[in-house]
């Protein structure tokens, strides 16, 4: 690390010190516990993110509808001010916990260590194999908040256009997967998907991506054949390394 | 709310711990950060929140925030060379059109340097 230069001629030589920390440091730490938590329990872990209404609460629907009695599933749901997200989801008869972020626009390791100690209340984190995170929508911020899951899903709707990418790539360079959600609308638009492919791919060459209806259901055995490996593949997952 | 107001609670959390473990309790006078153009934070929101924040401490009271920005820059393999994306635009490998794969510079947030003047022991 080049430190920065003594190269202010006026006053004394301040005096000081190399710190050279993470400034998120704090939340990195508190996600690696969490992260170990999960790992000690055998659960799963995928973070949804997207930007505001892209369908991440539908798609969990259409998902916990069809994992129903395959995979014991639990869900983090983030929201800014009310628990609507929550209650949608909670008709499929899994454990929600709603946390409501107030003027935060992401969760962060605290708050997520907080919904695994609400999880915990009424048993172990062993009963679940797999645990799905909604982050707040919300295009930036969230993918610099680690919360300790295994996974990041993005999503992006054919109705937002093939550039999304292009504009908010961080999202999609921290993401392990893409969803392309809505395509049952492509008939109304004008709208390439393999130009918008290949704009996540310009960002994160090797993602998978798979391009899905929540409401028709178009789609989702690919998306569902991705999760059930994602869950099998718990045994393989390096054991967190710094703690 | 942007979370810059965020990131700087998390800054001046980090910099009461450091600061508490010093056996001499000297008021800052500067916080250099590392900033990178490919994270999420906007360094102006930085630097407003942390003029804001520091009010509510004593040994921040005074200090400055330098931000120092490290560009974007990714390597092309194929083409053994490193280049700067063309944030909002394009990512790809400006002589080769390979996508980006990896990144150089351009995602630290970090505290790299705190100072203060050595005569101004309080304390
Ligand atoms: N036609 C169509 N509409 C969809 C689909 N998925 C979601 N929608 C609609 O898009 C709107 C937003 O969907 P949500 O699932 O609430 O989106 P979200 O990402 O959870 O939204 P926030 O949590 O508010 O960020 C709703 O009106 C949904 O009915 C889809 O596959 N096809
Ligand atoms: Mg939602
Ligand atoms: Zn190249």
């Amino acid at each position: 690390m080049c430190g920065p230069g003594s190269d202010h001629s006026h006053g004394p030589t301040p005096a000081g010190a190399d710190l050279n920390v993470d400034l998120l440091e704090e939340n990195n730490d508190t996600a690696q516990r969490n992260r170990l938590r999960l790992d000690l329990a055998g659960v799963r872990c995928i973070n949804l993110m997207s930007g505001p209404g892209a369908g991440k609460t539908s798609l969990l629907e259409r998902t916990l509808a069809a994992i129903q009695g395959r995979m014991q599933t639990a869900v983090v749901e983030g929201d800014m001010t009310t628990e609507l997200d929550a209650e949608r989801l909670r008709a499929y008869g899994v454990p929600v916990v709603a946390i409501t972020t107030g003027r935060a626009c992401h969760l962060d390791a605290d708050l997520m260590a907080n919904g695994l100690t609400q999880l915990e209340q009424a048993g172990s984190l062993e009963r679940f194999d797999l645990l799905f995170v909604e982050n707040v929508g919300n295009l930036v911020c969230p993918a610099e908040f680690a919360l300790g899951e295994h996974t990041r899903v993005a999503l992006v709707a054919v109705t937002e256009g093939e550039d999304k990418p292009l504009k908010y790539p961080l999202m999609f360079r921290c993401a392990d997967c893409v969803v392309v959600t809505k395509l049952d609308l492509l008939p109304y638009l004008r709208f390439d998907l393999p130009h918008l492919i290949a704009h996540i791919h310009q960002v994160n060459p090797h993602i998978p991506v798979f391009a899905l209806s929540a409401e028709t259901g178009e789609g989702m055995e690919p998306w569902l054949e991705w999760l059930q490996t994602e869950v099998a593949g718990i045994g393989t997952q390096p054991v967190v390394a710094t703690l | 709310m942007p979370h810059e107001v965020d990131m700087t609670r998390a800054l001046i959390l980090s910099l009461r711990d450091w600061h508490a473990g010093q056996s001499k309790s000297h008021p800052i006078r500067r916080v250099l950060l590392l900033v990178g153009q490919f994270t999420g934070v906007e360094p102006d929101l930085l630097r407003s929140a942390f003029a804001r924040q520091k009010l509510d401490t004593a040994f921040l009271r005074e200090a400055e925030l330098v931000i120092r920005e490290s560009p974007f820059v990714a390597h092309c393999r194929g083409c053994n060379q490193d280049y700067q994306p063309d944030i909002g635009l394009r990512y790809a490998c400006p002589t080769c059109g390979a996508a980006m794969d990896e990144i150089r510079s351009g995602r630290e947030l970090k505290i790299e340097r705190v100072e203060w003047a050595d005569d101004d022991v309080t304390g």
